[in-house]
């Protein structure tokens, strides 16, 4: 055999080997399952936002052609337990039942009230109309302050009070008699809008049922195939040792399949009840309704500062929206956010609460950054704010404040202990490529000539926590589930490789990076390994994949599976070469003895010769597969500087982003041109909320942007050409040095576009505009404040 | 997203199809390019009991020149529209606007005549058709007959065909000698326009001699900026085509809806006028 290549697979731009399949659409994704005597679901959903269901009768549905069976809430209440919330954020958190399908009261437009099964989707469909509901109006619940007040009727009316939870936080010293030295205070107050997720495949879900066993085989486009079989289990009463969970390939997420859904549990339940297998996929529309949203918060920040612009205190508080349940993650959101608000600014005090609050809207839960990119554009607002009130640069303003790169690792005042970090590096590389100087140049020339198109510049310096981990802290957090992930690798008899991972990817590219990861310590060609996910049964144990969590803690503990590999295949590769375990070599897949490279053992002929087992070292188990189940020792803290530049039309309203360029650390890379993909496509998800996306509700409760007409979400074309790059300063707290990427770009683009269409109109006055900055509403703000300037 | 069921007949000429359409009476749908009535019959915002589906039959399909106009035949696709060398050449107006239609997916599959015909006032082509005084030609029972798109346009999504007529092809003027320029504003580049102007400008002696001004999303039907349009004449210098287009939105009832209120329209009618003149007129 020749010798291996000894490139390092870890840092190349390697192709994705998923992406022939998944974009070519020639492979397994929910909907594409079919199997012999498939029924199918519809789910008949309601059209108030809140009322009484006095009378349900689905049997007229039992007459139309093709249906096979259809329950209301009540035929299934018996079997189906409240769908699960796995955050309890207090003690006394108010945590109100969430039937699968409503029985008595629907609490939001699109809350389900009965089932269909029949022959094909088309009759199920069509037999919905048949299903007869009479529902005595409640009043809707939809402003979050009303929703507080004494005599607010409420969302769920046995437990008196529309408020969730109170989540207070106090760090420093007090914040009060800080504020007192203050030489400025500023208060200001934003508001996240609603957003929906829009993963590109809608959810989806196919039970299949072995009656005669009483095991069923759940495939459901989810995020979390772990979870899911413990949560279904549960809520189903079906045991967990007969319910096997498959993501199997999955079109994107965001945060809205990190989710236990009542369609899921009423899938299992009714496979059950029939023995038949189902099936359901949602429609775009019906999945903006009954799809969990994501952001819904009233921000209200106060910042304290010297003259000379040191920060002294930093204050929050938070209504933050629940929508009409607490599913799985949604109180703890907020939470999330809680410790990123002081960001990377030291600080003397911090003062946070948050209220949740229950309104008749679709359930928020996690979306892209999830809390994060909430405290990150309410910190880096109010940060251009003070640099205004105090006329200083807003860049100058960060870095009288930020964490030095020397004082690393430095714990803030949240308590969070940032490993490493280098945010003059990432600052000074942003600034030139975005020629910071020459735009501020032409920014005061536009003023100057009376231009009716104004030039802004925002900036925003970020950090973020993710891979949530170790798993003591997220109980100290109340969270439920642990923090770590597992990492499997078998080694095949012909020296090929089949990693097992317990994360689930759904467009993150995890086959591919992880291939690399293994690659390299196990050193076999990039080809050669395969990477098995998604199955509870083929990779049996997991935490699934969410919050930019898979990367730091799921591929750090395949690397160091692969080493447990390389460890016991150094055994056996001694024994044959006669020689001791200290005297041998391993690189680029090569066992040699130091000093007489002849003598030498490949590891494709150690797997073999494990796999006969005919010559191995005395007491070895006969194989080098091995595991590793890794819970890490901290967050990872990406970072980065942002910077855009955006023409403002003051006569229409309408904003042109005319550069970007961030400069994101995310640790060591495995694979640039994924995490290039990430940022690019973060970037777009963050600037679509500044912008764009934003779901409207009416006064009665019903979603105004129902379909893609009314919810816009961009497209390339509307979009900049994005400069990236990177600097790298690796991650202390994993063996790869890496960080998470998944949401850097979402957290820190929506504060940098609406800090440069502020930074645009501020000579006219405007202080503030509402996301999405609509040109209607920037249109508004420039015309407010020319009255404003009149008056 | 599944639509409530229908009977579906694809004729292979225009007097089948116009027999479909008569014994259906007010039940028919006639399909296109579908880009406007899929959406709506898988949204079960439109209930028809049949489906005539018209993209078969011959003849209904190019651009020819016939008695000193452009002759386009209803089912030519918004693609072959703006991609046409007759088109560009003599109503580039209609060829820029066609570029601004949605995307390239529904510019590929969509029509002329089903836009048209479909009377949205969102639409880009119907203010088009107004302000390039098109004539719209329709195949009934009682054989052809020709409508101004001055009265085309009856209502909200509703043209003047009757039930049972189909409308075959659209006649549009050369217009030699004048400027144009269509004006959208719209959110995100495949979105509707919150309010589009097309423009039309005959200059004589460096001063607007004539302007023909069609007004997107600015009512229920499209409609013409005739006080603008009236202003305008004589209009020799940026301003006075600035204070004629202050009167742009002059008899328009722009609609409140989540992308934008009427007051908000109108002003945009009122700019993007301006823009639309200079620009058709050369002086921006």
């Amino acid at each position: 055999m020749t010798d291996q290549a000894v490139e390092r697979e870890v840092g190349r731009a390697r192709l994705r080997k998923e992406d022939a399949r998944l974009v070519t659409g020639q492979t397994m994704w929910t909907d594409n399952i079919t199997v012999p005597g498939l029924l199918h679901l519809a789910f008949l959903r309601s059209p108030m936002a809140h009322a009484r269901v006095e009378r349900i009768d689905v049997s007229p549905a039992l007459r139309r052609p093709g249906v096979v069976a259809a329950f209301s809430g009540r035929d299934l209440a018996d079997g189906l337990g409240s769908l699960p919330c796995a955050w309890p954020v207090t003690e006394d958190m108010v945590l109100p039942a969430h039937p699968p399908l409503a029985v008595d009261e629907v609490r939001h437009a699109g809350d389900p009230v009965a089932v269909v099964v029949a022959r094909d989707r088309y009759a199920a469909a069509d037999a919905l109309e048949a299903i007869e509901v009479d529902y005595e109006p409640l009043p809707p619940v939809m402003d979050l302050e009303a929703a507080l007040a004494e005599d607010a009727p409420l969302v769920h009316s046995d437990k008196g009070t529309n408020r969730a939870y109170v989540w207070p936080f106090e760090a420093g010293e007090d914040y009060e008699t800080v504020r007192q030295r203050a030489d400025v205070v500023l208060t200001r107050r934003y508001e996240q809008q609603r957003l929906i997720p829009n993963a590109m495949e809608p959810r989806a879900v196919v039970v299949t049922p072995l009656a005669a066993s009483g095991e069923y085989t759940v495939y459901s486009a989810t995020q979390i195939p772990h979870i899911l079989r413990v949560m279904l289990s549960t809520v189903t009463g079906v045991p967990e040792h007969k319910l096997r969970v498959v993501a199997p390939d999955v079109g994107g997420g965001f945060g809205s399949k990190l989710q236990v859904y009542g369609e899921e549990a009423v899938a299992l339940a009714v496979a059950r009840k029939l023995g038949r297998p189902v099936k359901w996929t949602e429609s775009r529309s019906e999945g903006y309704l009954a799809t969990h949203h994501g952001r819904g918060m009233i921000q209200d920040i106060e910042i304290a500062a010297t003259r000379e612009g040191k920060l002294l205190g930093l204050k929050v508080d938070l209504l933050a929206d629940m929508g009409a349940y607490l599913m799985l993650v949604t109180p703890g959101v907020p939470i999330l956010g809680a410790f990123m608000y002081p960001a990377i600014y030291k600080m003397d005090a911090y003062a946070f609460t948050c209220t949740g609050v229950f309104t008749t809207k679709t359930p928020t839960d996690a979306y892209r950054g999830a809390g994060r990119p909430e405290a990150t554009y309410a910190i880096e607002r109010i940060m251009d704010e003070l640099a205004a009130e105090l006329g200083l640069d807003p860049v100058e303003l960060r870095r009288r404040n930020w964490i030095r790169h020397e004082e690393f690792p430095y714990t803030s005042i949240a308590g969070l202990t940032y490993d490493s970090g280098n945010y003059e590096a990432a600052t000074d590389k942003a600034l030139a490529l975005f020629g910071y100087d020459a735009l501020r140049a032409e920014q005061r020339e536009r003023i100057e000539r009376g231009d009716r198109v104004l030039l802004g510049i925002g900036v925003s310096t970020y950090t973020e926590m993710c891979g949530l981990a170790p798993s003591r802290v997220l109980r100290d957090l109340r969270y439920s589930a642990g923090g770590w992930e597992a990492a499997s690798i078998r080694m095949l008899p012909t020296g090929k490789v089949e990693v097992v991972t317990g994360t689930s990817p759904h467009g993150q590219g995890h086959v591919t990076s992880w291939s690399q990861i293994a690659a390299d310590v196990l050193g076999v060609p990039f080809e050669d390994v395969e990477v098995v996910h998604g199955d509870t049964q083929a990779a049996p144990q997991g935490m699934d994949t969410y919050g930019s969590r898979s990367l730091v803690v799921g591929g750090a503990a395949v690397h160091r599976a692969a080493q447990k590999v390389v460890d016991k295949a150094r055994k056996v590769a001694a024994h044959l070469l006669e020689a001791g375990e200290d005297d041998l070599e391993f690189k680029g897949g090569v066992f040699s003895v130091k000093g007489s490279p002849e003598a030498r053992k490949t590891i494709q002929e150690v797997a073999f010769a494990t796999f006969t087992s005919h010559d191995v070292p005395d007491g070895m188990e006969p194989t080098l597969n091995a595991e590793h189940v890794l819970d890490p020792e901290n967050f990872s803290y990406p970072h980065g500087t942002h910077l855009c530049a955006v023409e403002v039309d003051t006569e229409t309203g309408h904003t042109r982003i005319r550069s970007y360029v961030c400069v994101d650390d995310v640790g060591r890379v495995v694979n640039p041109m994924i995490v290039e993909g990430q940022v690019h496509g973060g970037l777009a998800q963050g600037i679509a909320q500044a912008l764009y996306e934003e779901a409207v509700y009416d006064a009665e409760g019903n979603l105004v942007s129902g379909t893609m007409a009314d919810y816009l979400v961009p497209s390339a074309a509307d979009l900049p050409e994005f400069v990236t790059d990177r600097t790298e300063t690796p991650a202390t707290s994993n063996p790869l040095g890496v960080k998470g990427v998944g949401e850097a770009g979402t957290i820190a683009s929506t504060p940098a576009v609406v800090n440069a269409i502020v930074d645009a109109l501020r000579p006219l006055g405007v202080r503030d505009v509402r996301m999405p900055c609509t040109p209607e509403r920037v249109w508004q703000a420039i015309r407010a404040a020319r009255k404003e300037a009149a008056a | 997203m599944i639509p409530p069921a229908f009977d579906y007949v694809r004729p292979a000429g225009l007097d089948e199809a116009v027999r479909a359409l008569a014994d259906a009476g007010e039940d028919a749908k006639v399909l296109a390019g579908g880009q406007s009535l899929l959406p709506l019959l898988r949204l079960r915002l439109a209930f028809p009991d049949l489906v005539v589906d018209i993209g078969r039959i011959p003849g209904l399909r190019g651009v020819r020149e016939e008695d000193g106009r452009l002759v386009i035949g209803a089912l030519t696709t918004h693609h072959e529209v703006m991609r046409d060398p007759l088109v560009r050449r003599h109503a580039g107006l209609l060829a820029q606007a066609t570029a601004t239609v949605a995307d390239p997916a529904v510019r590929h599959r969509g029509t002329l005549g089903g836009s048209l015909v479909h009377a949205d006032p969102a639409g880009d082509l119907p203010a088009v058709a107004l302000a390039l005084d098109a004539e719209l030609v329709a195949v009934g029972p009682g054989g052809r007959r020709t409508i101004p798109a001055g009265a085309f346009f009856a209502d909200y999504l509703q043209s003047t065909l009757a039930p049972d007529e189909l409308l075959v092809e659209i006649r549009v003027p050369k217009r030699e000698g004048w400027g144009f320029r269509y004006e959208k504003f719209h959110r995100v580049a495949q979105s509707w326009a919150m309010v589009g102007v097309a423009a039309l400008v005959r200059r004589e002696n460096g001063h607007v001699a004539e302007a023909r001004i069609g007004l997107t999303n600015m009512g229920a039907t499209p409609l013409r900026a005739t006080a603008a349009e009236e202003a305008l004449g004589g209009a020799g210098d940026a301003e006075a085509v600035a204070r004629a287009a202050r009167l742009a939105a002059e008899g328009t009832r722009p609609s409140q809806d989540a992308s934008a209120s009427p007051e908000y329209r109108a002003h945009l009618a009122r700019v993007l006028t301006e823009r639309a003149v200079l620009a058709a007129a050369g002086m921006g």
